[in-house]
């Protein structure tokens, strides 16, 4: 489909909403196991020391990161800043530029 | 006018505000965990962490935040794909299952939270 990098950029933020919703489900359940006991805490280390769990947070952690991101450029756009088409399309292309970086150090803690 | 029965505060304005205020609650919360974990913790750090009573507000205020935040994005995006005009009868349907799989889903992480904050 031959959209503007702007509607990317929206269609992204929202289809990374709807995937750390259910993603919070993991989150939630990483909080429950790293507090319940000592045992239940080294049991969850050892889980993230498996490659398929260290993808599978890294996806959410990706998602809450560009969200995040996506999501100040909408707080900065109530400022009245980047209302312009120049200043849409710069806009987006920063969220897509800090959002690599920041998923990128992401990735590299993780591993 | 059409008030709209499923949104989260029944007006537009007051959604659009709660969507702002909740997203900036989210983010201090989010960057607040990275710094906690980012040098890496054990049982006994993190645990005194959490035993503390801010945390524990904090905590609770960003799942709050969560729920509304996600009532919110959930309603705006069901209301733009599953409706009436793109599907028929059976987007109103749809929607609605899905809204009230939402709503479920909110509630259970909300309860899921408590539990965990206040029972560890």
């Amino acid at each position: 489909m031959r959209l503007p990098i702007t509607a990317w950029v929206s269609i992204a933020h929202r289809a990374s909403g709807v995937f750390i919703f259910a993603g919070t489900a993991v989150l939630i359940w990483m909080l429950d196991a790293s507090l319940k006991s000592p045992e239940s805490f080294a049991e969850l280390q050892e889980c993230l020391s498996g490659a398929l769990f260290k993808l599978i947070l890294w996806a959410v952690v990706s998602g809450l990161i560009y969200h995040s991101v996506a999501g100040v450029k909408h707080l900065v756009a109530d400022f009245g800043i980047g209302e312009t088409m120049e200043g849409g399309i710069l806009g987006a292309r920063i969220t897509i530029g800090v959002s690599v970086v920041l998923i990128l150090i992401a990735g590299a803690w993780i591993w | 006018m059409v008030t709209s029965v499923t949104s989260f505060g029944r007006s537009g304005l007051s959604d659009w505000l709660l969507q702002r205020v909740s997203a900036a609650i989210l983010l201090a919360y989010f960057v607040f965990i990275v710094v906690a974990v980012w040098g890496g913790v054990d049982y006994a750090s993190w645990k005194a962490l959490f035993s503390q009573t801010w945390v524990r507000i904090f905590s609770l205020l960003a799942v709050l935040s969560l729920a509304a935040h996600a009532w919110i994005g959930m309603w705006a995006v069901l209301t733009d794909y599953l409706t009436e005009r793109l599907m028929g009868t059976k987007g109103n349907v749809l929607r609605f299952c899905f809204q009230i799989l939402c709503s479920l889903t909110i509630f259970v992480y909300v309860v899921w939270s408590i539990q965990i904050l206040w029972s560890y």
